[in-house]
């Protein structure tokens, strides 16, 4: 299985952190990846492989509804976030625009930086150090709109099917 | 089948006569509010993405900008010609352009009791203050809505928080919500509901809820609501609006997750300490730290209403800020500052020799005003005090109301605002 470089974040991970506000204006998220973390380590990007993984505690991306935040980690080429909770509004806009959020409460201190993991989303488990861990798939309108490839997606083919 | 006030407002728009926490529903908002720090992604998406590129309900729109105002550089004139040139191209007729806050804007002019209304910004979730469901959502969710005129929502769980008691003289409502997200912590009411309510709320004006509802995303909540009463109508007919509408109430014996009992008798001055909301302390404590400041802030969607800047006049009055520190002030909006002005608020901010500032978000959120250097320290009414959220990683910031942030600039030091009330 494909393995993932995972860069370790603590708890309570804010979306000033992600990307701070004064970045938002340029005009468009390509132009500002490369501030994703910046308040955090200055260098992040730099270290950041496309395919890595990113780690938080509990509550990643609190803080403000800017979906700026989920779309400078998809930019960067995160193949997913794994955290103990997800903050309400990070979680909807990262599934709308299709980032991969693996909630995992019960992971705490076992997952470290620098750590190898691999993502089985069939049998929604991750393995890393040996370990498995099973972590909650998505379900109900959520599951439906990741299964689209993100929101704009569900929409643009209902609007297809209502057309038949 | 017994409901909290923000499950009947779902089951209503809804077309359901029950829901429970869980339930996923459909519901077409009543409002939805963008504002200028994010439209320009949202305008993206709709038009490189959508394939049919239609706003549904134009008039539902309210488009604010507030958060850049006025424009500090090319880039950001070129994302608010992006909005207007949207708005027009589309007939979204409601667009504010430096009139105030979002927030403060919905709930002079378009919010009403019983709503459902999302905004692309998180604190959307102040207009609960007149018992409408609001809430902040991201750009595609945004989008989604304005082009299928749709949202969906998973019913929350309600936290009840009771309160009975009166504040103490230097205790301010922004006090309270600073003090509750202490109790809770930055996560406590994740996805859930805050509904504030108990004899302590009912006595309570709307600008007054607002600044407790305001915060409840701080806690992580979905919303934040109080349920419309006479208050809430008194409020509308001030606006000159029509008051006659379906208010909303929780059921005696609804089913909450939660209920927090909070004596607000028991509160005393606080504020939350860098780098965190929910890191509360007393400011009694704080004072003895002798925390220098280099920059004082009252105002945005959290503290820059009217009675808010009737606290700050309280303790500036007859008084001077002091030589080291920056003190600006900002009204909510533009009958905010008008109301200000007539009062003779105004008058007293600037023999006090602080300096007043436009209606916006301003230094809050680090847009355009109010940028600290490296290692400055800031008092402020702002919603957050994150890491680097208004200038250098390593400045800080300290939330407290507008009376501690009164106080603190005139001393120069972080400050119990108790000695300087009457």
């Amino acid at each position: 299985m494909e393995t993932h470089v995972i860069h370790k974040l603590g708890n309570d991970i804010d979306t000033d952190q992600i990307i701070a506000s004064q970045y938002l204006m340029l005009p468009d998220i390509e132009n500002m990846k490369k501030f994703a973390f910046e308040t955090i380590d200055p260098d992040f990007t730099v270290k950041f492989k496309t395919g890595d993984c990113i780690a938080g505690g509990k509550n990643f991306g609190c803080g403000s509804s800017r979906e700026q935040a989920p779309a400078v980690i998809k930019a960067i080429g995160a193949t997913a976030v794994i955290a103990e909770s997800f903050a309400r509004i990070f979680f909807r806009n990262a599934i709308n625009i299709g980032l991969m959020l693996i909630q995992c409460p019960q992971i705490g201190d076992d997952l470290n930086d620098a750590d190898s993991l691999s993502i089985d989303l069939k049998n929604s488990i991750i393995v890393f150090n040996g370990k498995t861990v099973r972590f909650h798939p998505f379900t109900g309108q959520a599951h439906e709109i990741i299964s689209e490839g993100g929101l704009i997606e569900f929409i643009n083919k209902q609007s297809a099917e209502d057309k038949k | 089948m017994k409901m909290t006030v923000t499950e009947k407002i779902l089951a209503h728009a809804a077309g359901k006569s029950h829901v429970s926490p869980g339930d996923i529903v459909n519901v077409s908002p009543d409002i939805i509010m963008c504002n200028d720090a994010t439209t320009h992604i949202t305008i993206d998406i709709f038009e490189k993405k959508l394939k049919n590129r239609k706003v549904k309900n134009p008039s539902k729109n309210v488009w604010v900008i507030d958060h850049n105002f006025p424009v500090n550089d090319i880039k950001t004139a070129e994302a608010h010609k992006k909005m207007k040139i949207f708005a027009d191209r589309h007939g979204i007729a409601n667009f504010h352009n430096g009139d105030g806050v979002c927030h403060q804007i919905l709930l002079e002019r378009y919010a009403n009791p019983g709503q459902i209304i999302i905004g692309a910004d998180s604190h959307t979730c102040t207009i609960g203050a007149i018992g409408a469901f609001a809430t902040g959502l991201g750009s595609t969710d945004i989008t989604g809505a304005i082009a299928t005129g749709e949202t969906w929502f998973k019913v929350p769980e309600t936290i009840k928080i009771n309160m009975t008691g009166k504040l103490n003289k230097g205790v301010y409502h922004r006090d309270i919500i600073l003090y509750i997200i202490g109790l809770t912590g930055a996560d406590g009411a994740n996805y859930k509901a805050m509904e504030f309510t108990g004899q302590a709320v009912r006595e309570m004006t709307v600008p007054e809820r607002a600044v407790l509802c305001n915060m409840a995303v701080e806690a992580g909540a979905k919303n934040g609501i109080v349920e419309a009463d006479e208050m809430c109508r008194r409020y509308l007919s001030e606006q000159g609006r029509d008051a006659d509408r379906s208010y909303f109430k929780s059921d005696e014996d609804a089913c909450y997750e939660k209920i927090i009992n909070v004596d607000l008798s028991r509160i005393k001055p606080g504020c939350a300490i860098p780098h965190n909301v929910d890191n509360y302390d007393e400011l009694e404590n704080i004072e003895k730290n002798r925390v220098k400041i280099h920059q004082g802030f009252i105002g945005a969607c959290s503290n820059g209403r009217i009675e808010n800047l009737r606290e700050a006049a309280e303790v500036l009055m007859n008084r001077k800020v002091n030589q080291q520190v920056k003190l600006m002030i900002s009204p909510a909006s533009q009958s905010v500052y008008k109301q200000a002005l007539n009062e003779g608020l105004m008058d007293i901010f600037i023999s006090a020799g602080a300096v007043v500032l436009n209606p916006s978000c301003s230094a809050c959120w680090g847009g355009c005003q109010g940028i600290m250097a490296e290692n400055q320290v800031s008092i402020s009414t702002a919603t957050r005090n994150f890491r680097g959220r208004t200038g250098h990683p390593d400045s800080q910031i300290y939330l407290a109301s507008a009376a501690a942030v009164a106080a603190s600039c005139i001393e120069g030091f972080i400050t119990d605002p108790v000695k300087y009330i009457r």
